[in-house]
């Protein structure tokens, strides 16, 4: 087919993807474009385009600060935990969602687990606050006098935000991962059950030797599909419930919040687009790595 | 799933221990608390008195009901008035707007017969594996579009996400019979009318979902405020609420009362923490009682399998 007769026949098509392509282009493409700026001193006397360029002295200095390590640690130490919680704790609740024998309960409980998914992190931040803040906090004023230990300053506590964070995700995010693990637990063939229980198994037995195994291939795929993203952090997260407290930053900044912080409130163009094209190269890596697992598990679930 | 909660409990001989199920039953309980006091907190702060919170701190059983902090944020109704505004209309500019943008694009690309559908699959797919990162995006939106403090900023960046183009192209393939569309060609229907008459009225339970996901995404963004808003203006509902939470300050230096009592030479403070609280509680508000009316579609939409790619 030529392209004219092409055009002719498919013309309304291009007609109705226009908006979507000006998006991309826009939103997506020339920003591919602008990571050029990472090589460049941009100054706005030359602007943009006619900015010099200094090649890789951007990525020079931003490696040489002990910051491109700790956000890298962060980043990675914090999505890896989060992986490791979002698999457990979802499968087990959905587990035991599935076997409670009152239903309407059961419904009740998905229900308001599956609720914080939908609060902003800012509504996070601020019940959070209502329990950490020193002077008023709920765990402070109360808890902490009720177990006999001294009120904490909890935003300058660096020893705790490696436990509360993943706590924090988990809760927000375990509903989510719930309800498609036990969509997966329901669609499981009842005879499966019925032969494990003939052949006199166990309740335990049967999550152990039924359920787990076939609930193993959604387990991959969800997981393997964050492991992708693992360069990547949850900007809300660490940046709206530490309430951006200076004395947390070696266990909150992550690669999001200091490419925000040094653009947004340094103005460093080149070190915080340097920072940023670093995540998106290594993220490009990781996303196809974990994509061509997903692949050889199952290859609908494959993003490609 | 709403019919059937359970295969392997719905067998009476194949149930679970009755002690099992009592300790399973008050596990959930215990935790479902635990996921409601937070909420139920800040409730409780925001009909407290200012001065038992600053003596006694934050507390479940306030010592009196007060409805002060509200009646101070009612007297400032203006403010409050324009951030729902603001929110209303992102939400519902960008919730219309970005289905119908998506659904255009994911239907040619639905569409076996058409020659360049791979290329346009690539080209929206590709995004999600690779992105400029924030600074040339945010040069893009502010120097390129000139949308600073503009509210459009709040709407255009969500606009299209490209698993949910993908989600719906997947829909439309494996749910709209390809017959029906050859008929109605043969029948002299345009490709537009095909769309909005056969397409879209089958593929329903997708766009619902979507648009339920791209709602709660637009009601609760804080992010595009905070990287493009700079005046008091177009302040949304959840950057005034961070607004509140980063500077306490924030509300009482821009309050008609505040500035009233000011004039007066009134040594009336302003009431800070129950404030903030019930700020709050404007901002939570509107979710959690919407929540029992949306969130079995949720469920539905994640379970039928439509949000997977």
């Amino acid at each position: 087919m030529t392209l004219a007769t092409n055009m002719r026949r498919y013309w309304i098509f291009y007609v109705m993807m226009a908006p979507g392509v000006l998006f991309l282009i826009f939103n997506n493409y020339i920003p591919m474009l602008g990571t050029v700026i990472a090589f460049k001193n941009v100054n706005y006397a030359d602007g943009i385009i006619n900015s010099p360029w200094v090649w890789f002295d951007n990525f020079k200095y931003l490696f040489k600060t002990s910051d491109a390590w700790i956000i890298t640690r962060n980043t990675l130490l914090y999505n890896i935990s989060f992986i490791i919680l979002n698999m457990i704790v979802p499968v087990a609740f959905a587990i035991m969602l599935n076997e409670m024998k009152n239903k309407l309960m059961a419904k009740f409980h998905q229900a308001v687990i599956f609720l914080a998914y939908f609060l902003s992190m800012v509504v996070v931040s601020y019940l959070v606050y209502g329990f950490l803040h020193d002077t008023h906090g709920f765990v402070n004023t109360s808890i902490m006098k009720w177990l006999g230990l001294e009120p904490l300053q909890w935003y300058f506590e660096t020893k705790i935000w490696p436990f509360l964070l993943p706590i924090i995700n988990t809760w927000k995010n375990v509903g989510y991962y719930t309800v498609l693990y036990l969509a997966a637990i329901i669609g499981i063939d009842d005879e499966y059950y019925e032969a494990a229980t003939i052949d006199g198994a166990s309740k335990w037995q049967q999550i152990k030797s039924v359920t787990i195994p076939l609930l193993m291939p959604t387990i991959i795929v969800l997981t393997l599909l964050q492991i992708g993203r693992v360069f990547y952090a949850d900007f809300g997260l660490f940046f709206q419930v530490p309430r951006e407290s200076g004395p947390l930053f070696p266990v909150t900044n992550v690669i999001d919040t200091y490419v925000y912080r040094t653009f947004i409130a340094m103005g460093d163009i080149g070190l915080s687009s340097a920072a940023g094209l670093y995540q998106s190269l290594v993220g490009f890596i990781l996303v196809f790595l974990s994509n061509w697992f997903v692949r050889r598990v199952d290859k609908d679930s494959a993003l490609f | 799933m709403q019919t059937e909660m359970s295969k392997s409990g719905s067998n009476p001989f194949n149930a679970i221990s009755p002690t099992a199920n009592t300790i399973i039953n008050i596990g959930f309980m215990l935790y479902t608390i635990a996921c409601l006091l937070p909420i139920l907190l800040i409730v409780m702060v925001s009909l407290s008195n200012e001065q038992d919170v600053l003596t006694k701190g934050y507390s479940f059983i306030p010592n009196q009901i007060d409805f002060t902090a509200y009646k101070f944020l009612f007297t400032d109704w203006q403010q409050i008035l324009r951030s729902y505004g603001v929110t209303i209309f992102v939400t519902i500019a960008g919730t219309i707007l970005s289905l119908i943008i998506m659904a255009l694009y994911a239907y040619p690309i639905s569409r076996t017969d058409f020659p360049h559908r791979k290329f346009f699959t690539f080209f929206i797919f590709f995004t999600m594996l690779f992105n400029g990162g924030l600074v040339p995006w945010y040069l893009v939106y502010v120097n390129m579009l000139n949308l600073r403090d503009n509210i459009w900023a709040l709407v255009l960046p969500l606009l299209v996400s490209a698993f949910f183009v993908l989600v719906i192209r997947t829909f439309f393939q494996s749910t709209i019979p390809v017959a029906i569309l050859e008929a109605a060609k043969i029948d002299g229907a345009s490709e537009m009318l095909i769309f909005f008459r056969i397409v879209t009225p089958l593929s329903l339970p997708v766009l619902a979902t979507v648009a339920l996901f791209s709602t709660v995404n637009y009601w609760n963004d804080w992010f595009l405020s905070l990287v493009f808003i700079t005046d008091d203006k177009t302040l949304s509902i959840q950057y005034l609420m961070y607004k509140m939470l980063l500077n306490i300050q924030f509300l009482a230096s821009n309050s008609n009362a505040a500035s009233a009592i000011a004039a007066a030479g009134g040594q009336v403070s302003f009431p800070n923490e129950t404030v903030r609280m019930a700020m709050a509680i404007m901002g939570i508000g509107p979710i959690v009682f919407a929540y029992p009316f949306f969130q079995k579609y949720f469920v539905k939409g994640l379970t039928v399998g439509a949000v997977k790619g």
